[in-house]
C-alpha cells in the first residue's frame, strides 16, 4: 500500500522537474524574439500592424461568438449559480394527454427493467440522470402540485446530483429521476401528476424511471402505496404493505422525519433508561390508546403514554413537545429517556416518528402489520427492533421484558448506527435507495450484509476469517518444506537429510538467496526420496522466504532455517497433524510473546522462558500457502519493504498478519529444546545480543502502528501428542521421539 | 513581387492561425462538458413536503375517519386470501399457542407415495416438531403425494382435489404445508398444480417470483430421488486451494431444449463456449422426436457432449453455470453446490430455495439471462479472495440446509416456525455464517451474542467468569470426601463465579451448614427427576458464558481449572476437558466401536470434567428427540457420550484435551465409591450400544480424532518450577 504513495512521490516529482525545464526552454526562446523586429521596413510595419489587429479582432470577434451567446446558459450549466423556482419552464398540460397504466404488480428487475441501459462496466455503477424542472400546470393554468418542488425533494435531487451516481448526459443514463415531486401525495393532484409523467421525454412506459413517495395514498383508505398510475416505474416508497411492495423491484424507504435537521441529539451510550417503554406518537387510535393505557395501569412507571399538549397553541411548537396529565416534556428528547419506543401503524404504515426513535437511539417496538420496513431488502431489522403483531399489543410488555439487558444495549447501538447511516438526512436515503438499486444491478459486486449492518464499532473489532469453513485436510498431500539458505552448505545438507524422514514431506524447495554464489552441483546435494528444487533469487531479501513459489504444491507450507537440525522427524511429523487440526493457524516451534512495557509505554519483545506465547517463530512453523499470498501482496503498510531493508522480523510479520485476519492465537507445538539460535539468520553469526531484541521490539511498535492495533493473541497452551510424558510403552506412543534434547 | 509574396504568406499564415483556433475552440467545447451540470441551488426558500410539518393523523379533521383497527384487521383477513395470502391473513396463529407442533395425516388406505414424498414425511416424523394428536397441531402436512404435479408423469397422483376436500381438517388449507417439486407440463409448464391449494403454505421447487407469497411460501431445492433421508452427502471439499482458480473458468452440462419454453438462455450457451477455460455443453437428445428439430449445431455438440466427464468438470471448475431448463430450477444447482463450484444462475425470476434466509449473493454469483454475454466477464473479474469465499460458503450452505431430505423439510419448518413469533426468530447472521440456523435455537436467545458461534465475527469474546456444575449423587457424609475436596479446589479460581450441586441423590438435601465455605456462592438444586440427562439441563441460574461440568467424584487441583478455562477461552465453540476416549469403526462387525484404552488419538471428552458453552446445555435439552435423552436416562449412561456427538455435530471439530494429573485418571478408572458406574461391567457393552444408536439419529459420525492434547506452554520443560504459573498440573 505505500507503493503508490510513493509512486505518487516520485511521479510529482518528475512532472515538476519537466514543468521547470520547460520554463528554461521557453525563457530561451523569447530571448531569441525581440531582434527581428527592429530590421523590418515601417510600410511592411505598418501592414503587419493592421494584420495583426484585424486578427485579434477576429480573435475577439469569433470569441464574443463562441461565449456570448451561451454565457448565461452555460454559468447555469456547470455552476452552483443560484436560481429562482418560478423561472423554470412552464409546460401546460392538455386535458387529453396520455396518462399512464396503473403500475403493474407484478413488475421485477427482469421484466420491467431495461438493464441493457446500465450497461457492464469495471466500476459497477449505475448512472442517474434528473430531469430539469419543469412547472407543470393543467389547461386552465393550475399547477399539478400544490406545494412545488418541496424542500425535501430538492435536497433529494441535489445530493443525486453531487454523488458519483449523477450523469448529465440523457443518453447514458440507466436510471431517470424525474423532478416531479410526489413523495406527498395529499398535494398531488393525481391524473395531472400522471399526465406530466408520460410527458418526459424518456418516459417510455416508466421503464428505468423511479419515483420518491413518503406519504402515499389519502382519505379514507389510505392506500399503501403512491395512488398516481406510473406504468412500471419504480418506486421507492415509505408505508408499502406486503401487498403492494414488489420485492426486489420497489425500495422501501423510510417517512424522513423534519425534526432531524433541526433536533441535535446527541449520542447516547447504550445502558438502562429511566423509562421502559413509551409511546410519543399523538394521533394513535383510541382502541390502541385504550390498550395503552391498559399496560400503564398493569406497570405503573415502566411505561410512559405521552400525547398531544392540549394547552399549547399550534405550529412548529407543539411538534417539539409531549404531554402526560399536565407534564410537559421535550419531544423528541425525552425519546432518549426510554429503552424502547412504541411506533404504531396510523392511517399509513410508515411513519415519521420511527425516524426520531431511531435517532434517540431508542429501540422502535413497530405494530403495524404487514407493513414493509425501510430498506428490509438489506437491513437485518431483527438486529435493531422488535416486531410485534397488532393482536399483541397487550402481551407487549412481557414479550420486551424477556430480552436480555446484553440485547437491549445492542439493539440500541444498532438503532443509532442505523439511523446515522441510511434515516439521518434525505441525502442518507436517497443514496440507500440508489445503493440497493445498484447492488441489484450488480449483485456480484453488491455490499455485503456485514458492511450494510455492522456499527463501525463492529467493524472495526470483528474478524471473519478468510478461511472460515473447519475443514481438517487429509493427511495425504504432505506438505512442502521451504528452506531458506545463504550459504550454510553443511548445515543446509543437514537439515534437508533430517527433514527428508519425515513422513508426510511432499516436497523440499530450497530458496538460494545467494546471489554471489551459485548453488552447489546436483551430484553433491543429498539423495532424498522426495522431489527436491532449488530456487535461486534475484535479491537477498527476507520476503523470499514467503514468496508463493508455484512449486509449492501442498497447501501446508513447512518453512525452516538452514541451521534447524534439532528438530526431530517425530517432531515435524506431529507439527503436520496439528496443522491439520488448525489449517488457519501459524503451527511453529519455537514460540515467543509480545509485552506492553508500562516504564516505557510501549510494546516488547520478549524470548525468555514465558508462561505465554504470541508468535511462534518461522524459523520451523507449518502455515497455510495462502498466507504466502497475503504476506506477498496483501502486506499492510510498508512493511514488506521495511523487513526487507532491516534484514529482520520477518516472522513477526507474519504473525501479524496471520493473527490480524484470522484473530486466532499461533499454536505452539512440543516442548522448548535448546535452538542453536534460531534467530540468527538476520544478523548471521552474531549470538543473540540485547541490539537484537531492541529491533524486534521496535518492530512490534512499528507494526502495531501500521495494523493500527495490535491482533497478536496471547495464550498459554502448546500442543503436545496425546500421551506426551504419559507412563505409557514408548514403542507404542505415534509420537515417541518429542522434547529430547 | 517578394513583398506581395510575403504578404500573401503571411496572411494565408494569419487565416491557418484563426483557422486552427477556431478549430482548437469547438474541439474544447465536449471538453466543457466535464463540468457537470448540477442541481440548481434555488433563490426562493422552499416548502417542506409535509404540511404543517405534521403528518396526517394529526390532523383533528380526520382523526376519527380511519377504521378501527380491529375492523380493519377483519376486512383485511376477508379480502387478502388464496394467491394474495400472507401469515396475517391466511395462518391461524391460535393453533400455535401450545408451540409449534407438525401432524402428518395418515396415508390413505391402499395409496403408496413416491420415494421421495416417504423421505419428506419420515423426516416430518422424525423432527422434534412431530406429533400424533391433530388437537396439538399448529401445521399439517398433507398423506397424499403432491409432489409431481405434471400430468404426463407416471407419478402423477388422480382425484387429489376430492381427497383433499374429503379431510376433516382440511378448512380450506389454513395451517396446512403442501410440498411440490414439479409443476405444470409440456408445453408451458405453467405453475398449475392441478388442485386449489386455498390457504394451504406451499413448499415449491423451482418457484417463479410471480407466485411466490413472499413470507407465506418456501421456496425449496429440487432435490432427486436419490436424494439422503439423513445427513447427507458431504461437500467436496476438504481444503481450501490457493490459488482458488480451478482448471477450468465456468463450466455446464446438460440438455439443450431445442424449442419450447426455456430454450433460448441454453439454446445460446454456444456464444460464450470457448473450448478452452469455459466449457459449455449441451446434448439435443431429449425425448423420443428430438431429431425432428435437430439444427446444424447437434451433431457436432452432441459429440463433444460425450468426451466430458460431469463429475470432473464439476470439481474441476471454479464456476458452474445453472441455467434455467423447463423449469427455473434444476439439479444442477445443488449438484454445483455440493461439488464447491460456485453456481452461476442464469433463471430470471426464480425465487431462490430459502431465499427468505439465505443470502446468496455470499455462495453465487447472480446472473441475468438478458445478459448472458456478460457472464465470462463476470466470472473473470471476480477476485481470489471472493472465490475463497464463495466456495467455502457454497460448502457451508450445502451441509447445512440441503445435503439431505430431513435438512431441507427442516430448514422449512424451522422458517415457519420463525414466522409465526416473529420476535422470537433468528437474524441473518445465523442463518448465514456456521454453524447455520438450524443448530441456532432462537428461543435460547435472539441475541447473537450469547451464542459460541459468533464471538469473533461480532468483535467480542466470552466471559471471564464461569459456573461449575456438579453432579452429587452420594450423600454428603464427611468433609473429607472428594465432592467437599473438590468445591473447594473449584472455588480457589479467580474465574469462578458460583457453584451449582445438581442433588441427584436419593437421600435428602444436607443441611446448609454441610456444605463448605467458599468464597463464591453454592447453589443447590435438587432435581425432581433426578436423571442422567438433568444434569445438562439449562438451569436459569447458571448465566456465565463458561460451564464447568463435573463428576462429584472428579479430582482436579485449582490450577488445572484454571488452565483448562484458559484454554476455552480460545475455543469456546468445543468441549474442552480432562480425560478422553476414542471411537473407531468396527469393521469386523461393521459398526462402530468406542474404547477408553489410553490410545495416540481421542475423539471425545469426558464430561465429568470438561468446559463447554452455556448454550449446549439448552441445545442437549431442547435439540435432541426425547427418544435419545430417555435413552440415556434409562440406562444411566452415554449422557458424555452424546454431548461429544451434539458439539462435534455443530463444530465439525474434534474436542479440545487438556493435561491432567496422572491420578485423576486412577480415581475415575478404578477406585472411587461402590457406586461409580463406571464399575459396571455392562457399562461399557451399554456405551457401545449408544454411539451405534446416536449415529443412526444423526444420519452420520460427527466424531472427529485429534492426535494432540495442549499443555501449559512450559509443561515439564527442564526450567525452575518457579517460573512456571501452573506448577500443581506438573506435580505428580
Amino acid at each position: 500500500m505505500s507503493c503508490p504513495q510513493s509512486l505518487g512521490i516520485t511521479l510529482n516529482h518528475t512532472r515538476y522537474r519537466s514543468f521547470y525545464a520547460r520554463m528554461c526552454a521557453s525563457g530561451k526562446y523569447t530571448s531569441r524574439g525581440p531582434a527581428l523586429i527592429p530590421r523590418m521596413k515601417t510600410k511592411h510595419r505598418i501592414y503587419y500592424i493592421t494584420l495583426f489587429s484585424v486578427v485579434l479582432l477576429g480573435l475577439i470577434a469569433t470569441g464574443m461568438f463562441q461565449f456570448w451567446p451561451h454565457s448565461i446558459e452555460s454559468t447555469a450549466e456547470w455552476s452552483l449559480d443560484r436560481r429562482s423556482v418560478h423561472d423554470a419552464p412552464l409546460v401546460r398540460l392538455p386535458v387529453s394527454s396520455p396518462i399512464p397504466e396503473r403500475g403493474d404488480l407484478s413488475c421485477r428487475m427482469h421484466t420491467c427493467f431495461d438493464v441493457y441501459r446500465c450497461g457492464y462496466n469495471p466500476k459497477n455503477r449505475i448512472k442517474v440522470y434528473i430531469y430539469p424542472l419543469q412547472r407543470f400546470v393543467d389547461e386552465v393554468g393550475v399547477p399539478i402540485s400544490s406545494t412545488g418542488l418541496s424542500r425535501e425533494y430538492n435536497d433529494l435531487l441535489s445530493a443525486i446530483s453531487d454523488s458519483d451516481f449523477y450523469t448529465d448526459d440523457v443518453t447514458r443514463a440507466c436510471l431517470f429521476v424525474p423532478s416531479i415531486d410526489v413523495l406527498n401525495q395529499n398535494s398531488l393532484r393525481i391524473r395531472e401528476t400522471a399526465q406530466a409523467l408520460a410527458m418526459l421525454p424518456r418516459w417510455d412506459k416508466g421503464m428505468n424511471h423511479l419515483l420518491f413517495n413518503m406519504l402515499p395514498g389519502g382519505p379514507p383508505d389510505y392506500s399503501t402505496a403512491l395512488d398516481v398510475p406510473r406504468d412500471r416505474a419504480l418506486l421507492a416508497g415509505g408505508g408499502f404493505s406486503t401487498w403492494t411492495y414488489r420485492q426486489g423491484y420497489d425500495v422501501s424507504i423510510p417517512v424522513y422525519s423534519p425534526l432531524s435537521a433541526d433536533v441535535e441529539l446527541p449520542e447516547k451510550q447504550p445502558g438502562p433508561r429511566r423509562y421502559f417503554i413509551l409511546s410519543s406518537q399523538t394521533a394513535i387510535h383510541r382502541e390502541y390508546r385504550a390498550e395503552l393505557e391498559r399496560l400503564k395501569e398493569e406497570n405503573g412507571e415502566a411505561l410512559l403514554l405521552l400525547d398531544k399538549c392540549s394547552n399549547l397553541s399550534q405550529g412548529a411548537a407543539s411538534a417539539r413537545k409531549r404531554c402526560y396529565k399536565g407534564q410537559v416534556f421535550d419531544y423528541p428528547q425525552i425519546l432518549q429517556e426510554s429503552s424502547f419506543c412504541v411506533v404504531l401503524r396510523g392511517a399509513r404504515l410508515g411513519q415519521a416518528t420511527l425516524s426520531d426513535v431511531l435517532q434517540a437511539g431508542c429501540i422502535p417496538v413497530i405494530l403495524a402489520d404487514s407493513y414493509i420496513l425501510p430498506f428490509s431488502e438489506v437491513l437485518d431489522w431483527k438486529r435493531a427492533s422488535v416486531v410485534i403483531p397488532e393482536e399483541k399489543l397487550p402481551e407487549m410488555y412481557t414479550i420486551l421484558k424477556s430480552i436480555p439487558h446484553r440485547q437491549v444495549e445492542e439493539m440500541q447501538r444498532q438503532t443509532r448506527w442505523f439511523w446515522d447511516a441510511y434515516f439521518s438526512s434525505m441525502k442518507a436515503i436517497g443514496m440507500t435507495a440508489l445503493e440497493i438499486i445498484n447492488d441489484r444491478i450488480y449483485p456480484y459486486a453488491a455490499r455485503t450484509y456485514e458492511q450494510w449492518n455492522n456499527p463501525p464499532v463492529v467493524k472495526w473489532s470483528s474478524v471473519n476469517s478468510p478461511l472460515f469453513l473447519p475443514l481438517i485436510p487429509p493427511r495425504s498431500p504432505g506438505f512442502t518444506a521451504v528452506v531458506l539458505t545463504y550459504d550454510r552448505i553443511e548445515s543446509l545438507f543437514r537439515v534437508i537429510t533430517e527433514i527428508s524422514k519425515v513422513p508426510s514431506l511432499a516436497k523440499l524447495l530450497v530458496v538460494w538467496n545467494n546471489q554471489n554464489k551459485s548453488p552447489p552441483e546436483e551430484s553433491l546435494w543429498p539423495k532424498i526420496a522426495v522431489p527436491l528444487k532449488v530456487v535461486r533469487t534475484k535479491e537477498n531479501k527476507l520476503s523470499n522466504r514467503f514468496f508463493p513459489y508455484d512449486e509449492i504444491e501442498t497447501e501446508a507450507v513447512l518453512a525452516i532455517d538452514d541451521d534447524i537440525i534439532m528438530l526431530t522427524s517425530d517432531e515435524l511429523q506431529f507439527g503436520y497433524e496439528v496443522w491439520r487440526e488448525f489449517p488457519d493457524r501459524l503451527v511453529g516451534y519455537p514460540g515467543r510473546l509480545h509485552l506492553w512495557d508500562h516504564e516505557m509505554g510501549k510494546w516488547k519483545y520478549e524470548s525468555e522462558w514465558t508462561n505465554e506465547v504470541s508468535m511462534v517463530l518461522t524459523g520451523a512453523a507449518f502455515y497455510h500457502k495462502y498466507f504466502n499470498y497475503l504476506y506477498t501482496y496483501k502486506m499492510p503498510g510498508d512493511i514488506k519493504n521495511w523487513v526487507d531493508a532491516h534484514m529482520n522480523c520477518e516472522d513477526i510479520a507474519m504473525n501479524f498478519l496471520v493473527a490480524n485476519i484470522t484473530g486466532k492465537a499461533p499454536i505452539k507445538v512440543t516442548p522448548r529444546k535448546k535452538f542453536k539460535c534460531p534467530e540468527c539468520t538476520a544478523i548471521d553469526g552474531l549470538s543473540l545480543d540485547q541490539t537484537h531484541m531492541v529491533e524486534r521490539s521496535e518492530c512490534i511498535n512499528k507494526f502495531a502502528s501500521v495494523f493500527g492495533t495490535m491482533p497478536l493473541k496471547v495464550v498459554e497452551h502448546r500442543a503436545d501428542p496425546v500421551l506426551y510424558k504419559d507412563d505409557f510403552p514408548e514403542k507404542l506412543k505415534s509420537f515417541p521421539n518429542i522434547g529430547s534434547l | 513581387m517578394q513583398a506581395k509574396k510575403r504578404y500573401l504568406l503571411v496572411s494565408l499564415g494569419a487565416c491557418l492561425l484563426l483557422v486552427a483556433y477556431l478549430w482548437g475552440l469547438v474541439a474544447q467545447r465536449p471538453g466543457l462538458r466535464l463540468h457537470r451540470q448540477h442541481w440548481p441551488e434555488w433563490t426562493h426558500p422552499l416548502s417542506p413536503y409535509l404540511e404543517d410539518g405534521e403528518q396526517e393523523q394529526d390532523s383533528p379533521l380526520l382523526h376519527h375517519q380511519h377504521t378501527s383497527p380491529r375492523e380493519r384487521r377483519e376486512i383485511r383477513n376477508n379480502i387478502y386470501k388464496s394467491r394474495r395470502c400472507r401469515m396475517d391473513t391466511c395462518f391461524d396463529f391460535r393453533r400455535c399457542q401450545r408451540g409449534f407442533k407438525v401432524y402428518v395425516y395418515p396415508l390413505p388406505k391402499g395409496e403408496k407415495v413416491s420415494e421421495s414424498y416417504q423421505k419428506i414425511l419420515t423426516a416430518v416424523e422424525d423432527s422434534r416438531f412431530h406429533t400424533t394428536d391433530v388437537n396439538q397441531a399448529c401445521l399439517f402436512v398433507l398423506g397424499i403425494d403432491t409432489l409431481d404435479r405434471d400430468q404426463l408423469s407416471g407419478q402423477y397422483v388422480h382425484n387429489v382435489k376430492a381427497k383433499i376436500q374429503s379431510l376433516p381438517t382440511w378448512n380450506d388449507g389454513r395451517n396446512h404445508l403442501i410440498f411440490n417439486l414439479y409443476s405444470g407440463t409440456w408445453p408451458d409448464y405453467t405453475e398449475e398444480l392441478g388442485f386449489d391449494i386455498g390457504q394451504a403454505i406451499l413448499a415449491k421447487a423451482s418457484i417463479d417470483m410471480d407466485n411466490f407469497r413472499p413470507h407465506f411460501d418456501v421456496s425449496i431445492p429440487l432435490f432427486s430421488k436419490d436424494h439422503s433421508q439423513k445427513g447427507g452427502d458431504k461437500g467436496y471439499l476438504t481444503l481450501n486451494n490457493v490459488p482458488p482458480s480451478r482448471k477450468y473458468l465456468l463450466v455446464f452440462k446438460g440438455k439443450r431444449y431445442l424449442t419450447g419454453i426455456g430454450s433460448e438462455t441454453r439454446n445460446a450457451l454456444y456464444h460464450i463456449h470457448n473450448g478452452e477455460d469455459i466449457i459449455l455443453l449441451t446434448t439435443c437428445k431429449h425425448g423420443k422426436d428430438w431429431e425432428k428439430h435437430k439444427d446444424t449445431r447437434c451433431d457436432r455438440e452432441n459429440e463433444e457432449y460425450s468426451k466430458f466427464d460431469y463429475q470432473e468438470l464439476l470439481h474441476n471448475s471454479s464456476f458452474c453455470l445453472v441455467p434455467r431448463g423447463r423449469r427455473l430450477g434444476s439439479f444442477r444447482f445443488l449438484e454445483a453446490l455440493q461439488a464447491a463450484c460456485i453456481p452461476v444462475l442464469l433463471s430470471n425470476g426464480w425465487e431462490l430455495p430459502f431465499s427468505e434466509i439465505i443470502d446468496w449473493s455470499k455462495a453465487a454469483i447472480i446472473g441475468d439471462e438478458r445478459l448472458l454475454l456478460q457472464v465470462p466477464s463476470i466470472t473473470r473479474s471476480v477476485d481470489h479472495d471472493k472465490i475463497l469465499a464463495l466456495r467455502q460458503q457454497t460448502q457451508f450452505l450445502w451441509d447445512a440446509y440441503f445435503s439431505s431430505v430431513a435438512k431441507i423439510v427442516l430448514t422449512t419448518l424451522e422458517i415457519i416456525q420463525d414466522r409465526i413469533n416473529s420476535h422470537i426468530s433468528r437474524n441473518k447472521l445465523m442463518w448465514n455464517s456456521l454453524p447455520g440456523g438450524l443448530y441456532v435455537l432462537p428461543q435460547f436467545s435472539t441475541d447473537a451474542a450469547v451464542f459460541p458461534f459468533y464471538y469473533s465475527s461480532l468483535g467480542k469474546s466470552p466471559s471471564q467468569e464461569f459456573t461449575a456444575v456438579i453432579q452429587a449423587v452420594t450423600p454428603l457424609q464427611s468433609q473429607l470426601q472428594p465432592l467437599v475436596k473438590l468445591i473447594i479446589a473449584v472455588a480457589k479460581s479467580k474465574f469462578c463465579a458460583q457453584i451449582i450441586v445438581l442433588w441427584n441423590c436419593d437421600k435428602p438435601l444436607p443441611s446448609k451448614n454441610k456444605w463448605p465455605s467458599t468464597a463464591v456462592p453454592i447453589t443447590v438444586i435438587e432435581g425432581e427427576r433426578k436423571t442422567m440427562s438433568s444434569r445438562f439441563f439449562p438451569h436459569d441460574v447458571i448465566l456465565t458464558d463458561a460451564v464447568l461440568s463435573l463428576d462429584e467424584d472428579s479430582v482436579l487441583s485449582t490450577n488445572e481449572v484454571d488452565f483448562a478455562f484458559f484454554v476455552w477461552h480460545s475455543f469456546p465453540d468445543r468441549i474442552v476437558g480432562y480425560p478422553a476416549r476414542s471411537h473407531y469403526w468396527d469393521s469386523s462387525k461393521s459398526r462402530w466401536g468406542y474404547t477408553s484404552k489410553w490410545t495416540n488419538e481421542y475423539s471425545m471428552v469426558l464430561t465429568g470434567a470438561a468446559f463447554y458453552h452455556r448454550y449446549y446445555h439448552y441445545l442437549y435439552t431442547h435439540y435432541l428427540p426425547p427418544s435419545l435423552l430417555t435413552m440415556v436416562d434409562r440406562m444411566s449412561n452415554c449422557e458424555d457420550i452424546l454431548m461429544n456427538f451434539l458439539v462435534s455435530a455443530v463444530t465439525k471439530l474434534p474436542p479440545i484435551k487438556v493435561t491432567q494429573k496422572k491420578q485423576y485418571k486412577e480415581t475415575m478408572m478404578q477406585q472411587g465409591s461402590k457406586t461409580s458406574r463406571w464399575a459396571d461391567p455392562d457399562h461399557f457393552a451399554q456405551r457401545q450400544t449408544c454411539m451405534n444408536s446416536f449415529s443412526g439419529w444423526f444420519g452420520f459420525m460427527p466424531l472427529l480424532h485429534s492426535q494432540m492434547r495442549l499443555d501449559p506452554v512450559l509443561f515439564k520443560d527442564q526450567v525452575s518450577i518457579l517460573r512456571k504459573k501452573y506448577r500443581d498440573i506438573e506435580r505428580l
